[in-house]
């Protein structure tokens, strides 16, 4: 395994979130009846001329912005030629030579995992993208579910004409997990800078992968294998792992690798060849005469830009140097941008952005997780979250109190102030009645008093805990200390 | 570049045409003076004259012709599938594909 390096390079096709298709005005919406949303445009009906969707410019160029890509002025549409029946024009508009954007370099944070998937080390690296153009999506192949599906296939279009982002980077991988770290990342600052749902599981955002290995040192690249049907990026990790292996293998056997395109079979846990080289298609793009040249000013991209909200990558820093979070911490709560909103505004109002991480990660984000919700439908404000953590900060209840009432607050919607006086949980603090608390449980101790005055300290925390209790748990913690320490020794 | 039998072979089948060894014997040279017909516009100097994509004017080319993300009544599954050869379940259907 260690004498031979893997290459990798990926291609990200992301829906674009518009109403509208690309280059017509039937409808986007997903799950609608079969063939409802379509129209001559996107039947490729003889006559028919496709419009650019305004919309579409716009998204692409938040999408190219939040991964580094520089916007180019003109970029040209392309038909790129194939039949297929999910086709019905016979061409895919798309862009070629021209394309909207190019030439990014993006740093994404990686780290390899251990075998029960915790990360090791996190680093730093740089992953060049060669492109990011606009294009239209083709339709839906049915192969099941319906009538003689043994002899037919069924075409649904209503996806055909759907705007996409086509990104593609170099072959600038070395492990799964890099590309693994990378889907995530491409994933999280699209929904971000909102251009895509990119959501891998209903298919608004797809994943192809060029695989090859070589020696250790050697600088020719071996024989690439493209891997698709990579409905999620933990079945992306899996499938690059098998192909790896698969392609080691064949190689140290002495065999030849094919130039192929391979589909991963999850059931199976296997990739099996879907196409040879030989089947290649030859696509003869050339200029699509029915679109004027994409023409982008300036002035619209510094629009844009200044329109983009800060990126996740710079908020998950600035969380580090600001608030004194540690990276895990900070990438946990930079991993949606609603959930970075709740925080921040929680850390203003708590006054204490350490706690406020600390209670969002563990607390808050288990009783979302429970109810299955996000950050921005949390039943708790992040103002009402802030007062929490200030009422334990100032000793009012203790932290043990302070989950009880964030469970109620969040099952009632009731505020921090109003639980604590409803259960009366507010902390004792007044050390006169803890003075009396602590001088009945010495006398009803006198065996431990006298072993922790011959020397046996460890008795102190059976003496804290015996006042506690006996305050049915509303004593201070601190001030019990306090007060013990000097009762105790005197 | 002259058109030879092999070009014109590829093209069919990129086409998805069948061609019978006659028709090739015919149609290669018919494509081969249609090709040397078009080559003619080579004798001009084009160095300083910008590709005209989308057939506009210069003028023209800048036009913003993009429209608004706004949905309009699409055909509906009736319609759209209407004149299909084979429809089917409410889809269009065509022999089995991988």
């Amino acid at each position: 395994m260690t004498n031979w390096e893997t290459i990798i390079g990926l291609e990200i096709h992301a829906q674009l979130s518009t109403e509208s298709k690309i280059f017509c005005g039937c409808s986007t919406h997903f799950g609608d009846e079969p063939n409802a949303n379509t129209c001559p445009v996107c039947l490729g009906l003889p006559g028919a001329l496709p419009v650019l969707n305004r919309r579409v410019i716009e998204l692409g160029a938040r999408a190219a912005l939040a991964l580094g890509l520089q916007i180019n002025n003109r970029s040209i549409f392309a038909r790129k030629n194939y039949f297929y029946p999910d086709l019905p024009k016979g061409y895919q508009i798309s862009q070629f030579d021209q394309p909207f954007s190019a030439n990014g370099e993006l740093e994404i944070m990686t780290a390899e995992r251990d075998d029960a998937g915790h990360p090791l080390e996190w680093r730093p690296k740089k992953i060049t993208i060669t492109r990011l153009h606009l294009e239209e999506d083709a339709g839906k192949n049915v192969h099941e579910g319906l009538p003689d599906i043994d002899r037919y296939s069924y075409i649904d279009l209503n996806r055909a004409g759907t705007p996409l982002a086509e990104i593609v980077t170099e072959p600038d991988f070395r492990t799964s997990w890099e590309a693994y770290d990378y889907v995530n990342h491409v994933r999280r600052a699209l929904q971000w800078v909102g251009a895509s749902e990119a959501d891998m599981e209903k298919g608004n955002l797809r994943c192809e992968a060029n695989v090859s290995v070589r020696r250790r040192g050697a600088e020719k690249f071996g024989t690439k294998v493209e891997l698709k049907n990579l409905n999620s990026v933990r079945f992306m990790h899996r499938a690059i792992e098998f192909e790896v292996e698969r392609q080691i293998g064949v190689l140290e056997a002495g065999g030849h690798l094919q130039q192929e395109t391979r589909l991963w079979d999850e059931r199976a846990a296997e990739t099996r060849v879907m196409r040879s080289k030989e089947e290649a298609h030859d696509y003869r793009y050339f200029p699509e005469p029915d679109l004027p040249p994409l023409e982008v000013s300036d002035e619209f991209i510094a629009n844009v830009r200044d329109g983009m909200p800060e990126l996740p990558e710079a908020r998950r820093k600035r969380f580090m140097e600001v608030y004194g979070l540690s990276f895990p911490d900070a990438s946990q709560l930079t991993s949606e941008r609603s959930l970075a909103d709740y925080y921040e505004k929680t850390a203003a109002a708590s006054g204490d952005p350490r706690a406020a991480s600390n209670w969002i990660r563990t607390e808050l984000l288990r009783e979302l997780d429970a109810a299955g919700l996000t950050a921005q439908d949390s039943n708790v404000s992040p103002e009402a979250l802030g007062t929490l953590v200030q009422l334990i900060n100032d000793d009012k209840i203790s932290g043990k109190q302070g989950k009880e009432v964030l469970h109620e607050m969040f099952k009632s919607g009731k505020t921090a102030n109003a639980v604590v006086e409803e259960r009366g949980l507010v902390q004792l603090s007044d050390t006169g009645e803890i003075d009396r608390i602590i001088d009945e449980v010495i006398v009803s101790n006198p065996s431990q008093l006298e072993q922790y005055r011959a020397g046996k300290e460890a008795l102190f925390g059976f003496f804290v805990g015996q006042v506690i209790k006996a305050s049915k748990g509303k004593a201070n913690p601190k001030i019990v200390n306090e007060r013990l320490k000097a009762k105790l020794s005197s | 570049m002259p058109i030879t039998e092999v070009d014109v072979e590829k093209v069919a089948q990129l086409a998805h045409m069948e061609i019978t060894p006659d028709e090739l014997k015919i149609f290669a040279p018919q494509m081969a003076d249609i090709v040397a017909y078009v080559e003619q516009l080579n004798a001009l100097d084009t160095a300083d004259v910008q590709p005209s994509l989308g057939g506009l004017t210069p003028e023209g080319e800048t036009t913003d012709s993009a429209r608004e993300d706004t949905t309009a009544p699409s055909l509906g599954q009736k319609t759209a599938l209407a004149e299909a050869p084979d429809a089917a379940s409410g889809h269009f259907r065509v022999p089995k594909v991988l």
